[in-house]
């Protein structure tokens, strides 16, 4: 089965060469690096800080965006070219084909995780930034990457449309970079006495959370600018990476072995 | 799929296209003209919804914040005076920007240099007053600002009391070591100029004995600062002495 898994792993990242996504990445990059040079020259201090702390994001927002596109435009013309029950009519194992597109568009996420990582650091090399910062930001990054693009493959076979797997990735994204400041928000303030409907909606809010990654604490714009990053946080985002990515693969599996041809 | 000439258009709908081009142009024209008007400042939400609004990125938010603010006073088509801004709105925003971003020196070096600049004195205190209550937080990082607010109010406001207190400040609380020696002297010079001869020697001597000041240069400078003001004061005492 791992043969089976690396070859369509290998097609995906080949398709996706051939599809001048690179190129995107590429002018998203630029067009970065063009927003952080008049934001440089805007701020009254603190200039390459300025620039990063919007630079970064922005990256990140354009990376997830792009690849959780590629994936789900992929998919829907394999499903129209009826490749997906061409595959699936081979002696071939559906889990197979789930975990060699998981890894496909893991490794194409590694492109633009490194193209931004080092932009990032090219920008603040000469103001002191630390290596090991960027590269913390780098690998979350990638790890970030990897969840959205298998966030956006479950919601493509679960689906099957492109608009309504499109707009439920950019939910999933948006809710999950969001969720713990929504948390606070239901609890109300440390000291207060909440009501019953109050704790009700944290308890529906805390529900939510625990079935999301908790995207705030990823790829976080303090590791570039105050060096903050640690081992903590590293695991952190490993060992939650790890886990979401089995979940979405099973369930990604539980959907596709449920699909009949 | 090659193109067929123009000729294979029908004339009726190259007409229709000529017509409603020039009553296109006909109606930008009779448009009037987009009107300047400056809007004012809105007043800042709540720490907790720019948190919402920041998607996970306080930092992003707080930077582009300041320089959405920065730019405020700089509208499309009018630019507008420090004093037509409202003030309280404005310590408000700078205080959330700052409580999304809190290790940023930005909002208080704004506070304490842009907006201070204003020429009305009770504008001018309400920044200086933002900064040294947000000083309090992180006295090691945000002495800068206070040191900038001291020499406003010295300088601008001709508020020597006011200076002192903030020079005070940075003297008793910002001591780690990335605060300079001439800013934990600054209320040596506030003191010397408020005539207060004793407090000036006394604060001196306090900045020796505490260790605070190691570096040689800097006690020579001291000491040599403790003979000038012994000098004015003996100078001082001199006329009385005569009568």
């Amino acid at each position: 089965m791992t043969r089976q898994a690396f070859t369509i792993a290998h097609y995906t990242l080949l398709e996706a060469l051939r599809n001048r996504l690179v190129w995107l990445f590429v002018l998203a990059a630029l067009l970065a690096a063009g927003l952080g040079a008049l934001l440089e020259q805007l701020a009254l201090t603190e200039s390459w800080q300025t620039a990063l702390a919007l630079m970064a994001p922005a990256l990140r927002l354009a990376g997830a965006a792009l690849l959780a596109a590629f994936v789900v435009t992929s998919q829907v013309r394999e499903s129209a070219d009826k490749g997906l029950e061409l595959l699936l009519a081979l002696p071939l194992p559906r889990s197979a084909y789930v975990l060699g597109k998981l890894a496909g568009y893991a490794a194409l996420a590694l492109l633009p995780a490194l193209l931004y990582g080092a932009l990032c650091w090219a920008w603040s090399a000469g103001a002191g930034q630390s290596l090991s910062q960027c590269l913390l930001w780098t690998l979350s990054l990638w790890c970030e990457l990897c969840l959205v693009a298998g966030f956006a493959l479950l919601a493509v076979l679960g689906l099957g449309q492109a608009l309504p797997a499109l707009a439920t990735s950019a939910g999933f994204y948006l809710l999950a970079r969001s969720i713990g400041a929504m948390q606070l928000l239901s609890h109300g303030a440390a000291g207060q006495h909440p009501g019953p409907l109050q704790r009700a909606l944290g308890g529906g809010v805390d529900l939510v959370a625990a079935l999301l990654p908790p995207l705030d604490r990823y790829t976080r714009t303090d590791w570039l600018l105050y060096h903050s990053g640690d081992s903590g946080a590293l695991w952190l985002v490993l060992g939650q990476s790890a886990v979401y990515v089995l979940l979405l693969a099973c369930a990604a599996l539980v959907d596709l072995y449920r699909k009949a041809l | 799929m090659g193109a067929r000439p123009l000729s294979a258009v029908p004339a009726g709908v190259l007409l229709a296209f000529a017509l409603v081009l020039v009553l296109q142009l006909g109606w930008h024209a009779a448009a009037p003209p987009p009107g300047v008007r400056a809007t004012a400042l809105a007043p800042p939400p709540p720490l907790a919804v720019l948190q919402l609004a920041s998607l996970g990125d306080p930092l992003a938010l707080a930077r582009l914040g300041m320089l959405s603010l920065q730019a405020d006073d700089d509208q499309p088509g009018i630019s507008l005076n420090l004093r037509q801004l409202d003030y309280g709105r404005l310590a408000g925003w700078l205080e959330r920007l700052l409580a999304l971003d809190p290790r940023s020196e930005y909002p208080l070096l704004a506070a304490s240099t842009v907006y201070s600049a204003v020429d009305d004195p009770a504008d001018q205190r309400q920044m200086l007053d933002l900064v040294y209550r947000a000083f309090g937080a992180d006295p090691n990082r945000r002495w800068q600002a206070l040191a900038q607010a001291a020499l406003i109010a010295r300088h601008r406001l001709h508020d020597l009391p006011l200076a002192r207190s903030y020079a005070r400040a940075i003297r008793l609380q910002a001591t780690g070591p990335g605060v300079p020696a001439w800013a934990r002297e600054l209320e040596v010079f506030m003191a010397e100029d408020m005539n207060e001869l004793d407090s000036a020697r006394a604060l001196i001597g306090a900045l020796i004995a505490s260790g605070q000041v190691t570096d040689p240069h800097e006690l020579r400078f001291l000491a040599t600062r403790l003979e000038q003001i012994a000098a004015r004061q003996a100078l001082a005492r001199q006329p009385r002495a005569g009568h």
